[in-house]
């Protein structure tokens, strides 16, 4: 009866269409169950209306301070998420304003906040919003343009990493259009039990085996080498597995695993940029080696179970110790080094590594100003806020990857983590996903596409890729692009 | 059926065939109750301790499920541990034993009330105005009435990812979007149908005579449905109201589209918790306990009505 | 004077008048009563099906409020029924259904049978039973996608014990061979309760003389069963099936907690896959058009069905 009301309603119809016999007689007894004071406490609590028009909130407004506003900040929950409400305390003390924050877990985030962006909704009014959302989010007027702000306050997009304004901020891209300031640098990168590696019967098992030393993977081959050598492996009384990688179905999990293998292979979204041509570049011989590789990988050298594996699976494989190597987001970084148990000097990081050249999936978000935000000017005296060098170097030494140059350039940098100076190389190559206003779409055919094929074990890459190209084509076409 | 008859009635069980009947549903019972025994027991487990292998039936118990629920958290170096003052209550102590420190409440509390809101409010109106409706179509002629009411609730069979997407377009451009008041409505408007089918039953049972004596008292119309029918139908009208609330309290598909923060209830929220840097199942339980529990116990409170009214409806003819 | 008026006038009054005077007349007070719940169910029923209607014949995207609505005709029917994919998450949904039924049917009346036997203290045994169909599919699906670990989850555990097979070796919601099978098993822990229910009303139904004239006749217990229990409760089986049909044809909320559709597209039934199209590729008018077909068909289906069930009623 927890959908009772439910089976009730198409109960009672065909009730009336029976006679209104059966259904009367099943569904009456239901009925003697008294409970007289159901209703007590209805009218305890008001609810709350949002009133869509300015005018109410604006007479408000008028009663309190006029400076002082209540800013909601979106963003996705994670360890990066938590450096910003620290961060962000300052704001609050020096602009009076004050800091909200909604923070949704990543398998939900997209789905979530875009829905929201679509409803017009006014949850947020600063979203730290996914790099692929900026084209839609522009061309939608979800996002506030910032163009002008931006040279008001003297903000220059020349302060800030070029990869990063162009992935997180530019639409069309490349074009000097702003929609967002870079706030995180992320890309997919690597972590290890060094002290796995550093143990003296494993090296020698492995250097017997392979020929070579136990080390960093200089390649994508390399890495499931290892990755095979460790799998089942007796450590310490527990069954080891080689690695965990990203296998999630909903969101966009698989994809982002699977382009961290794609791109070092050479794969291409289109022949020739901005030209959608997309046969012989997507289903390319590379490509298809890539993605067969892909699977080989999540065949061999996976834990069991991890069939709809995303950034919060890979964290708790590697720190249950079950893993030898992980993939995941440069932001988990700071995290995985303090944690106690796997943390320290068990651990260390490498950048995908390269195939037939050096390519990274890119990860991170820029801040933006919602459109519907009725806050949008203490909206963007935060991001004058956040933008300020010192700040940034704060949000860095928080554990949050700042993209300006200040930080970044600055000589003490590469040493002041141990995954520093990966990150600034895994920034060099990365590349990112299609960012088109179409995005999503063309992210779940991918999703199905490669997790029909890497999980379900459905057709060959070749056909994977080949149906790809069918469904983005599909899409475009839609789109008029095509 | 009296209890006379029943030691030589041929169709009284022998006690034989009731022992193997008990057992077996027992035996079903005790199955069918493992995976909620489970979520309780998790909520008192402590993270390593939910995924440890074997599966762990005895285990210290800890609130770690239930602090964690209730708590956003933010790690912190081992040196900065130790420059913090003392713990102030058990739920720092128990987070610092993970290297965190409490940041703030987390989302669960505003997300419960949100249920308590849209659930009693969706009810309330669903059984305001399903009891007047339900009155009138009972007591005066309202043309078509079986025919709209039938096309009205065939509705209901279209999934409800169907009806969500003019109801997402609509609201959007009402501003219902993510409001407590957009969810009551829709709630009110899945629940009312159903309300106003079990209500018009209820009252076409009350003899017309109540009334009729009323109305020559001098009561009016008013007076009369106020004051003669509504308590006759109280029994009804509360049965009606569990049904709704238990509706409202469960869904999630309509939640899951049409909220996002404001007026988010626990259904979507709960499978969120899971955690950031591993996975956090013992929080995810003791979200899912505190969620399920009054359902629960409001089942077993009402089982002696619930079951003899299954007993009753059936040998009414 | 003013008195006498007054009273002047209202004895000239009629009764009926009079009547009305003191409050609202009656057809004023029907509309009272009945004008707010035909509005709301207008609002939030009608006006939004007849727009779905509307939509499903343009190629609207809710995303994209800038776009041009262009009128498609009946291109989003013919592209709905010409994808394979369509007719996949419609297989999935059929397999999802009929199994479903079968075992909670099976179950169902079993357990209402044995309930009926009417052992000591049944009626406690029969409200554990029927608690999980009270609580929420989300919250529930959710929480059994942890007891489907392979390893750690108390199924796969349990499995374990009974078969002696590896716990790690074998993957509920991994599995392209097991994921439809793991729904199916949750959804069964949930609904079987329900058709128990119903059954149980049926059994209880049938009057004890039947069977007292039966037993003069002596009739077998095993022809009894078939000549007088089974036809008497079929009715109500029928209609628990119909309920369960419904309710899992639009199955959304519990599936999508437990598999997402997953792995691959194994599971993914038509209600998430509407999901998909409608709120995450934003295809309003393509989305529509799928959810007016999924409407006539279940509505299609049950008229049918409920045919058949008033013939086996009438006999």
């Amino acid at each position: 009866m927890c959908d009772c009301c439910h089976e009730g309603n198409i109960l009672v119809p065909w009730g009336a269409w029976l006679g209104r016999g059966v259904a009367r007689h099943i569904w009456w007894p239901f009925s003697d169950c008294g409970l007289k004071n159901a209703e007590r406490g209805l009218m305890t609590r008001t609810t709350t209306v949002r009133l869509a028009g300015l005018g109410a909130l604006g007479l408000l407004g008028s009663f309190g301070s006029a400076q002082a506003d209540d800013l909601t900040l979106c963003w996705a929950a994670w360890d990066p998420a938590n450096a910003l409400v620290e961060l962000s305390k300052e704001f609050e003390a020096e602009s009076g304003h004050t800091m909200a924050f909604e923070f949704i877990p990543w398998p939900n985030f997209a789905d979530r906040m875009l829905n929201e962006l679509n409803s017009g909704g006014q949850l947020c009014d600063l979203l730290i919003g996914d790099s692929q959302w900026i084209g839609g989010g522009a061309e939608n007027g979800h996002y506030v343009q910032l163009n002008e702000f931006f040279d008001s306050e003297g903000i220059s997009m020349d302060d800030f990493a070029p990869a990063t304004v162009y992935a997180y901020a530019t639409w069309p891209k490349g074009e000097p259009n702003y929609y967002a300031l870079p706030a995180m640098g992320d890309a997919n990168g690597w972590f290890y039990r060094k002290d796995w590696f550093a143990r003296e019967d494993l090296r020698a098992a492995f250097q017997e085996e392979y020929g070579r030393e136990l080390g960093e993977p200089t390649s994508q081959k390399e890495l499931m080498e290892i990755a095979k050598f460790f799998q089942g492996k007796e450590i310490d009384g527990n069954t080891v597995y080689g690695a965990s990688i990203f296998t999630e179905r909903g969101s966009e999990g698989i994809t982002m695993g699977i382009t961290g293998a794609l791109y070092p292979w050479g794969f291409k979204y289109e022949n020739e940029p901005g030209s959608y041509d997309m046969e012989g570049a997507v289903n390319s011989a590379e490509a298809v080696e890539a993605l067969e590789f892909y699977k080989e990988l999540y065949d061999c050298c996976t834990p069991p179970g991890y069939t709809n594996a995303y950034m919060g699976e890979s964290l708790d494989a590697f720190k249950s110790g079950q893993v030898a190597m992980a993939m995941n987001w440069f932001a988990f970084f700071p995290g995985l080094y303090q944690d106690a148990d796997t943390g320290g000097d068990k651990i260390d990081f490498f950048v995908n590594p390269p195939q037939n050249q050096a390519g990274s999936t890119l990860g991170g978000q820029g801040i933006s100003v919602i459109s519907y935000s009725e806050n949008q000017d203490a909206a963007l005296e935060y991001i004058k806020w956040f933008a300020n060098p010192e700040v940034q170097a704060k949000w860095w030494e928080l554990g949050g990857y700042s993209a300006h140059n200040a930080v970044l350039n600055d000589p003490g940098f590469v040493d002041s983590q141990p995954f520093a100076a990966d990150f600034l190389e895994a920034m060099n190559d990365v590349q990112d996903f299609w960012q088109e206003p179409a995005y999503a779409e063309l992210l779940l055919a991918m999703q199905k596409r490669m997790h029909d094929y890497v999980v379900a074990g459905q057709g060959t890459a070749q056909e994977a890729l080949d149906k790809l190209i069918e469904d983005w084509t599909e899409v475009f076409e839609d789109e008029g692009k095509l | 059926m009296s209890g006379l008859s029943s030691a030589w009635s041929v169709t009284e069980p022998s006690s034989r065939q009731k022992w193997i009947a008990g057992i077996l549903v027992i035996g079903y019972a005790l199955i069918t109750m493992m995976p909620l025994l489970w979520v309780f027991l998790t909520g008192f487990k402590t993270p390593p301790d939910s995924i440890s292998y074997p599966p762990k039936v005895i285990f210290e118990p800890s609130v770690e499920g239930y602090v964690n629920l209730f708590t956003t958290r933010t790690r912190v170096t081992p040196s900065q541990l130790d420059a913090l003052p003392p713990p102030a209550n058990f739920a720092e102590e128990i987070v610092r034993q993970r290297d965190m420190v409490i940041a703030g409440p987390s989302k669960f509390g505003e997300r419960f009330m949100n249920s308590v809101i849209i659930g009693f409010g969706s009810t309330f109106l669903s059984i305001v105005l399903g009891t007047m409706a339900a009155y009138a179509f009972s007591r005066f002629r309202i043309p078509f009435t079986d025919d709209l009411m039938f096309f009205i609730l065939s509705t209901r069979m279209m999934p409800p990812i169907a009806v969500a997407i003019p109801i997402f377009l609509m609201y959007r451009q009402l501003g219902l979007s993510d409001t407590h008041l957009g969810m009551i409505l829709l709630y009110t408007a899945v629940n009312i149908s159903l309300a106003v089918w079990l209500l018009k039953g209820f009252i076409d049972e009350i003899p017309r005579e109540y009334e009729e004596a009323a109305l020559i008292d001098g009561y009016t119309r008013f007076q009369a449905f106020y004051k003669v029918v509504l308590p006759q139908a109280a029994t009804g009208i509360a049965s009606t109201a569990i049904f709704c609330l238990i509706f409202a309290w469960n869904e999630y598909a309509f939640a899951v589209l049409l909220t996002s923060g404001n007026a988010q209830t626990a259904p979507p929220f709960i499978p969120t918790i899971i955690g950031v840097g591993g996975l956090d199942w013992p929080a995810v339980a003791a979200g899912a306990t505190i969620f399920l529990l009054p359902v629960m116990i409001f089942t077993i409170l009402l089982r002696k009505h619930l079951l003899r009214g299954i007993t009753f409806g059936a040998v009414r003819k | 004077m003013n008195d006498s008026v007054a009273t002047r006038a209202a004895q000239a009054t009629p009764p009926g008048v009079a009547r009305r005077v003191k409050g609202l007349s009656d057809r004023a007070i029907a509309w009272i009563f009945v004008g707010p719940t035909i509005f709301l169910l207008l609002a939030i029923n009608i006006f939004p099906l007849i727009w779905t209607i509307r939509l499903s014949f343009t190629n609207f995207r809710a995303n994209r409020p800038n776009r041009e609505v262009e009128w498609v005709g009946l291109r989003n029917y013919e592209r709905i029924l010409g994808d394979s994919d369509i007719w996949l998450s419609m297989q999935a949904t059929a397999h999802f259904l009929i199994w479903t039924i079968v075992l909670q049917v099976l179950i169902g009346f079993t357990l209402a049978w044995l309930i009926n036997k009417k052992f000591r203290g049944n009626d406690l045994w029969t409200t554990i039973i029927v608690l999980p169909m009270m609580l929420s599919p989300a919250v529930v699906g959710n929480f059994w996608t942890f007891l489907y670990q392979p390893q750690i989850g108390l199924f796969n555990y349990v499995i374990t014990w009974f078969t002696g097979a590896d716990p790690s070796s074998f993957e509920m919601l991994g599995s392209v061979n097991l994921a439809p099978w793991s729904i199916i098993i949750v959804d069964t822990w949930m609904w079987t309760p329900f058709v128990m229910l119903i059954c149980l009303a049926g059994l209880r139904s049938i009057p004890d003389y039947i069977y007292e004239a039966a037993e003069i006749d002596r009739a077998s217990k095993l022809r009894q069963f078939f000549t007088i229990t089974l036809p008497m409760v079929l009715p109500f089986l029928m209609l628990a099936v119909l309920f369960r049909g419904i309710e899992n044809f639009k199955m959304f909320d519990l599936v999508v907690q437990l598999t997402g559709g997953g792995p691959g597209s194994i599971t993914e039934l038509a209600s998430i896959n509407l999901k998909r199209e409608a709120f995450e590729k934003w295809r309003t008018g393509y989305s529509s058009a799928f959810a007016i077909i999924l409407f006539v068909t279940v509505f299609g289906l049950a008229s049918i069905y409920v045919k058949a069930l008033n013939k086996v009623k009438e006999r």
